[in-house]
């Protein structure tokens, strides 16, 4: 199993503790002059995404998480799991619904994703940032109806609930931020 | 193209700004003046040595040639033993400006390879020395400070973490740390120094300069022991929570300097480390005499990011060590 020293710790290093796979937020060398150094490094979980700290005696070495970050093709979903493909290799891999998490309102059959791997099983899905999804529901917008702020909820196609402008309407197609669940613009067909 | 000389990702830029290398040169040329108008004297001794220093915190890179023909040397950790040998050889104050190296320390305030400035008084015990780098400090920075504040580390420990650092237990120690997240620890000095790291450093010289004085006599490296050998007579400067100079008032004594030579032996191999071997050089420049001083280190990399107002280490550095 390979280890990495904490002369190696820096932002991003996936590391297991307590078998759980972490990633390094933050590293503080510390050390007095003549004395004992440590590391104190802010940590997330990246089942969970809690950060925490810890704090290690510098040269000390820990297990290395095989976590690798790969860009995949979503192909369909069975009713209980998600399957992707690694287009280079065909490989496919099926996620469960705590990996895919807040991933599943935002995609469809072909998006990209990225696809965070742990011992090869999917840990974390993170959807394209901009999808274009159709709007399946949406009450007719009222000209003058400001009580909404001049927006109103929309249902898209994924299941997917945005705030869109009220000239929106079924059937259009929108350009939506998945970081935020933001509506960006219609989109032309 | 990767990997290609001429690939244009290849990071080789320094990290520095024009500006700050002149504030750094100009702080050089500052101390230089500094000491010449004190008529201090400066020296070089050599970068690699037989004889590395034996504190196991350290952790000196060993240096041969490649092919393997030449003796065994170490980068030093600081000029210490060489200069102390050419103020047994009569030599009067001295300073020297050079790189050390020291493998494995990296962070905001640390890089492997760094400028030290290291100078020894002939004469003085080490509060006067304290009174001089306090000088030097405010001849090279251009911000207003307030006197410096002496506080000796048992006072610091009692007002920054509740706890007396000579008598607490492990379980004291252990009790001040915040909780959850901490190492396991074998030695009660590691606790010791977690403690000063966590709870009582941060607090040192908030308000400018604070000097920690009488450290206990398990810290005293080459400093002397109080007369009633309570204490070691040993300094470190604090600014805003960051070390800047560390200083003894010299152990003259050899034998006494074997013996704690040859404490940090038995730590060495009670910790599995490479055993070294006692630089028999010192030892016989100490068994010759060497004067009444004090001496201190500096980090010239430290007091560049005072001066410039900067918070890494790599801002006033040309290449750090994973560009050099």
């Amino acid at each position: 199993m390979a280890r990495y020293s904490t002369n190696e710790f820096k932002a991003g290093l996936k590391i297991i503790l307590d078998g759980d796979p972490y990633s390094i937020v933050e590293n503080e060398f510390v050390k007095p002059g003549k004395g004992q150094a440590f590391n104190r490094v802010k940590i997330r979980n990246l089942k969970n995404n809690r950060v925490i700290e810890r704090t290690f005696k510098s040269g000390e070495s820990i297990e290395a998480a095989d976590v690798v970050d790969i860009d995949m093709e979503f192909l369909y979903q069975d009713g209980e799991l998600w399957h992707f493909m690694q287009p280079s290799t065909f490989e496919q891999y099926a996620a469960h619904q705590d990996a895919v998490g807040q991933a599943a309102q935002w995609i469809r059959a072909q998006d990209v994703c990225t696809v965070t791997l742990w011992n090869n099983e999917p840990l974390d899905v993170i959807p394209p940032n901009f999808v274009q999804l159709k709007v399946a529901e949406t009450d007719p917008g009222l000209r003058g109806d400001t009580s909404g702020g001049g927006v109103k909820p929309a249902t898209l196609e994924t299941g997917a609930v945005v705030r869109v402008p009220l000239f929106i309407n079924a059937g259009e197609i929108l350009k939506v931020d998945t970081r935020t669940g933001s509506y960006v613009s219609r989109v032309k067909e | 193209m990767s990997g290609s000389p001429f690939d244009p990702v290849v990071t080789w830029k320094p990290t520095a700004s024009y500006k700050r290398l002149r504030q750094r040169a100009e702080m050089l040329a500052a101390i230089r003046a500094f000491f010449s108008f004190r008529g201090v004297m400066e020296v070089e001794t050599p970068g690699f040595s037989a004889f590395p220093a034996t504190n196991p915190c350290l952790n000196p890179f060993r240096v041969r040639d490649i092919r393997n023909t030449g003796p065994v040397l170490y980068a030093h950790t600081s000029p210490e033993y060489a200069m102390k040998r050419l103020l047994a050889a009569g030599i009067g104050p001295v300073y020297q400006i050079c790189h050390v190296w020291r493998a494995g320390e990296c962070g905001r305030w640390h890089n492997p390879e760094f400028t030290m400035l290291e100078w020894y008084r002939p004469g003085y015990d080490e509060y006067r020395l304290m009174a001089e780098v306090e000088d030097l400090v405010r001849h090279v920075i251009h911000e207003n400070i307030g006197p410096a504040e002496y506080i000796s580390y048992q006072r610091a420990f009692m007002d920054y973490a509740g706890i007396n650092p000579f008598t607490a237990s492990v379980e004291t120690l252990m009790k001040s740390l915040p909780e959850g997240g901490m190492p396991d620890l074998a030695e009660r000095s590691e606790w010791l120094d977690l403690v000063f790291s966590i709870r009582v450093a941060p607090q040192l010289g908030k308000n400018g300069l604070a000097f920690l004085t009488r450290f206990p006599p398990q810290q005293a490296e080459l400093a002397r022991l109080s007369s009633d050998a309570l204490y070691a007579r040993r300094f470190e400067l604090f600014f805003r929570g960051m070390e800047l100079a560390n200083g003894y008032y010299e152990l003259t004594d050899s034998i006494q300097c074997q013996q704690r030579m040859q404490s940090d032996a038995m730590e060495r191999r009670r910790r599995k480390l490479p055993e070294l071997s006692v630089d028999t050089r010192l030892l016989a420049a100490m068994e010759h005499g060497l004067p009444v001083a004090s001496g201190v280190a500096l980090g010239i990399d430290r007091l560049a990011m005072v001066v410039t107002g900067t918070d890494h280490i790599r801002e006033v550095l040309t290449f750090p060590g994973e560009l050099a």
